[in-house]
């Protein structure tokens, strides 16, 4: 095992927007089938680390590797930025997202938004990326709703149609930013469902969440996050069930 | 029957550039617009401050006195450069404005500074999250600008590309006045001629009317195909 490169690692990423220093030197290794969940209060910076992770956001400071080959960085008068985008182009159809405001493509179809990258980003033909398409459908249980545009679905059904067009690019890491947070109460499941099996069949993938619930049944690792530093770490039974900090206690207390 | 005074196929070749010179002014105005609307996002402080006193110069000054500024201007400044060419190195050349391509290039730097505006407002108005998507899958900016930003951003464009259209179909009359033979023209010198400015004035009226016409049928059609998927719309 030790010989395999490690799917996704980051070292020590800060960023700060103006003055306020945001993230404080985080890492994190995910190894392959992990689950890493990160949790925190709002602020705590969680969101905008899994967005440095695929270079959405610039991190100031500190390295990411993918499988063993670390992105390269150069400084510019607007700060640093990645030396050569071709290479985090290609980072990033290995690092599928999905978002909180799911982000289909409005002007597409489901079936054109999950074919669109898979054809256009990794050069698929089209007939077979429409074959895989279809059975993603299926899995995510939307096979009825190929040739819906994305406003004429719920939102549940919308993020499950994220989660196919995420698994269409074959990603060796996926990463969600609170895949259930703009839900309503009775989508929530459905959507957790779908993720609960990808965990299930060993997908790699780093996950920013609020379900605890869910986040101790899935998690390989879980994270706490307070303002931009890792104030505890470690395997969710012990993170989640006998928290050591006081301010992971006093987070996890039930709100009312 | 209406008697054209033999007119007829004169009309009928001013109407053609008219449209040409329309349609060829539409596309300078649509590509120096989108190069406008990019300068005046850019992060680059210079290519900001150049888009800005673009606009404000052109939106600032009547098309008219733009139009013979240009045209009589960018003549007399071509001579002083032959001149002064002839003079230092007996270099002897002879360069004309042709009236058509002043026409084309003046109305289109015109309108290209309407349709930044334009376009600048349609691109803010597409969701930031929709970029972001079509980055976070690995898309190069080209890419994204194609198969996303593009499209997304012309249903907001459209109702004002459409507006500017009809101004720029209009403005094109304003050639005439630099000398070329458009259909206001032509129509202006059979009225003359003939004593019958009303027959003239109202074939070319009809005529403006019916590529407007036409224009906007077509408009709507763009506008369908932009709309598709946007629940609003439906």
């Amino acid at each position: 095992m030790a010989d395999t490169p490690i799917p996704l690692e980051v070292r020590n990423i800060t960023k700060r927007f103006g003055d306020t220093e945001v993230l404080k030197g985080l890492s994190l290794q995910a190894q392959k089938s992990d689950v890493i969940t990160l949790i925190g209060a709002s602020g705590s910076g969680k969101s905008t680390f899994l967005r440095c992770m695929n270079l959405l956001e610039q991190p100031d400071d500190g390295e990411l590797i993918i499988h063993g080959e670390p992105i390269r960085f150069k400084q510019t008068r607007h700060g640093r930025e990645p030396a050569d985008w071709n290479q985090v182009v290609a980072m990033r159809a290995k690092l599928s997202m999905v978002f909180q405001g799911f982000n289909l493509w409005a002007h597409m179809t489901l079936l054109e938004n999950i074919i669109e990258a898979p054809v256009h980003v990794l050069g698929k033909p089209k007939k077979q990326a429409i074959e895989h398409a279809r059975e993603l459908l299926e899995r995510v249980g939307l096979s009825d709703r190929a040739d819906y545009y994305p406003a004429q679905m719920s939102g549940g059904q919308q993020q499950r149609g994220a989660i196919a067009r995420a698994l269409a690019m074959d990603p060796d890491v996926m990463l969600f930013d609170e895949p259930t947070s703009a839900l309503d109460p009775e989508l929530v499941g459905e959507v957790l469902k779908v993720i609960r099996g990808l965990a299930e069949e060993g997908r790699t993938m780093i996950l920013v969440t609020h379900e605890m619930a869910f986040a101790r049944d899935v998690s390989t690792q879980v994270v706490y996050l307070h303002q931009g530093q890792v104030e505890e770490a470690g395997p969710p039974a012990q993170v989640l069930g006998n928290p050591s900090s006081e301010r992971l206690k006093q987070f996890l207390a039930p709100k009312n | 029957m209406i008697d054209l005074h033999g007119y007829g196929p004169r009309l009928l070749e001013g109407a053609l550039v008219t449209i040409e010179l329309a349609v060829l002014s539409l596309i300078l105005a649509i590509f120096l617009g989108l190069l406008t609307a990019s300068a005046k996002m850019s992060r680059s402080w210079l290519l900001h401050r150049v888009g800005t006193l673009y606009t404000t110069i052109i939106r600032g000054v009547p098309d008219l006195v733009l139009m013979m500024l240009l045209f009589f201007g960018g003549q007399i400044g071509i001579n002083m450069i032959t001149d002064w060419l002839y003079d230092q190195f007996n270099i002897d050349i002879f360069i004309n404005i042709n009236e058509f391509v002043a026409g084309v290039f003046t109305i289109g730097l015109i309108f290209g500074a309407y349709m930044g505006e334009t376009f600048r407002g349609a691109f803010l108005a597409v969701d930031s999250g929709q970029i972001e998507a079509g980055r976070a899958y690995g898309m190069t900016q080209s890419l994204v600008f194609r198969r996303i930003r593009f499209p997304l951003m012309m249903r907001h464009a459209l109702p004002g590309l459409s507006n500017n259209w009809m101004v720029l179909l209009k403005t094109t009359a304003l050639v005439s006045v630099i000398g070329l033979s458009d259909m206001v023209r032509v129509a202006a010198e059979a009225s003359k001629a003939t004593r019958e400015p009303f027959t003239f004035m109202i074939i070319v009226g009809i005529v403006y009317l019916l590529i407007a016409s036409v224009s906007e049928w077509g408009f709507a059609r763009l506008q369908k195909h932009y709309d598709t998927g946007h629940a609003e719309a439906n």
